[in-house]
């Protein structure tokens, strides 16, 4: 299990990058590798060209700019892991970041390389998604911007021309005392999600659900928001059983199967998740 | 033979200027063409964590780097560890005592996860040294072992830092 010969280019500029993806025939761009290494390991892909990108310091910063989280796309997952602005103001994302993988996977893998790779059960893509994120990606043309809804085009498929890398998302914040509640079913602690659920709510003064956010990862072929429950749970005083009857819903998601679960389970777990995320979201509001 | 590049790397406080294939992984550089066999390949896919080192002092499985990103960075392996050929390092001393290995497999990975977590979380609770090792397999000893080495480790290093 060795990768097979390729030439690896190691470009300084976002520039240079394009320029390279543009010219070169079969090219693989590398980011945190924690995804494309075990593929290369195992030859299941076998670029002629491997694009490193860790070299480009100006794709790796997380800030804070016109109420959203701006990150890098070479930004790794450990600095928002560690980051007190996401733990006080992001707090949905802090908690889903601490059941990607492991510590040592989390302190090379990249949030931009995760987003591209769009696995289904990525919680950083539930994230994207929850968030209502933006991302930017730059072409030979110059950057446009993409609503992340539009990003996934199929199963592990982002909507990127062949010439074309990410190089920001934007997460747009939420109104401090937000709801917040991220809930994953694994076999183990680390393990890709068989199912997950990320819930956001916010209350007008009388203490209904003036807004909310339900995202199911690892459900279906990409992140699933529950456009049709957020919506009957606006100006709803929010409760348990409201949450249990609405999230009803969630087993009608057309699901994936595969050797962990079959889709019947899928759609159960989706309906326990998503409960128990607005269950815990409703929980905290007030606190962050 | 693939395309090569020169690369100079600091591994356990040595420096290596090397020619390396660039499709080399980390792993395989450190252990075939240095020789440095102490950490293990098990998986090779970045499952099994026994390949972990320290990269600027932050836990990576070597496994899923090339050779050519070490260049110009700082490597620590499990030859590393122990402050002299004749004494352990704590941690080390805390396995043994401890019953935290038996056929060793996973211990070098086991080793440098722990080091770094023990650093960032000097007094963890056990569920937090079990999520710590979560990305390490160990097929002998039910962990038992290697979650009472670690929580032991925390009070001897602990008590070395405090010591007068």
């Amino acid at each position: 299990m060795k990768p097979p010969p390729f030439s690896y280019h190691d470009p300084r500029s976002v520039a240079d990058a394009v320029g390279l993806l543009s010219r070169l025939e079969n090219a693989k761009l590398l980011a945190g590798g924690q995804s494309l290494m075990p593929m290369l390991n195992m030859r299941y892909v076998l670029p002629d060209h491997i694009i490193d990108l860790n070299k480009i310091e100006a794709l790796s910063y997380l800030r804070e700019s016109n109420g959203a989280l701006e990150v890098g796309a070479m930004t790794r997952q450990r600095d928002l892991e560690f980051s007190d602005a996401v733990k006080a103001r992001f707090p949905l994302i802090h908690e889903a970041i601490l059941n990607v993988g492991h510590r040592q996977t989390r302190n090379r893998g990249t949030v931009g390389g995760s987003l591209c790779h769009l696995d289904p059960s990525a919680e950083l893509v539930t994230m994207a998604a929850a968030h209502d994120a933006t991302v930017t990606v730059a072409g030979p043309g110059g950057t446009r911007d993409i609503p992340f809804a539009d990003f996934p085009v199929a199963f592990m498929t982002p909507a990127l021309e062949p010439n074309e890398l990410l190089t920001t998302v934007k997460f747009p914040r939420w109104p401090a005392g937000h709801g917040y509640g991220f809930v994953e079913f694994a076999r183990r602690h680390g393990d890709f999600a068989i199912a997950s659920a990320a819930a956001l709510l916010e209350m007008d003064s009388s203490g209904k659900i003036k807004r909310a956010s339900l995202t199911l990862g690892g459900v279906a072929v990409g992140p699933v928001r529950m456009k049709n429950v957020e919506k009957a749970l606006v100006g709803q005083m929010p409760s348990e059983d409201l949450f249990r009857q609405l999230c009803e819903e969630c087993r009608k998601v057309d699901a994936i199967e595969d050797v962990h679960a079959p889709a019947s389970y899928r759609q159960h777990l989706a309906a326990v998740l998503s409960r128990r995320a607005l269950v815990a979201a409703h929980g905290r509001v007030g606190r962050a | 033979m693939g395309e090569k590049r020169n690369i100079a790397v600091t591994i356990n406080g040595k420096k290596y200027q090397e020619d390396v294939e660039v499709r080399y992984t980390l792993a395989d550089f450190m252990r075939q063409q240095l020789g440095l066999t102490g950490t293990h390949l098990g998986c090779e896919h970045g499952v099994c964590g026994a390949c972990t080192i320290l990269f600027d002092g932050l836990s990576a499985r070597s496994c899923l780097m090339l050779a050519v990103q070490a260049d110009g960075h700082e490597i620590l392996t499990v030859e590393g560890i122990a402050p002299s050929a004749d004494k352990m390092h704590p941690l080390q001393e805390a396995f043994r005592d401890n019953h935290g290995l038996q056929c060793g497999f996973c211990t070098p990975g086991m080793l440098t996860t722990l080091i770094e977590f023990l650093r960032d979380n000097p007094d963890p609770t056990e569920q937090e040294v079990r999520i710590a090792i979560s990305g390490n397999l160990c097929r002998c000893t039910g962990y038992q072992g290697i979650v009472a080495a670690a929580l032991d480790a925390a009070q001897r290093l602990k008590a070395i830092k405090e010591a007068p």
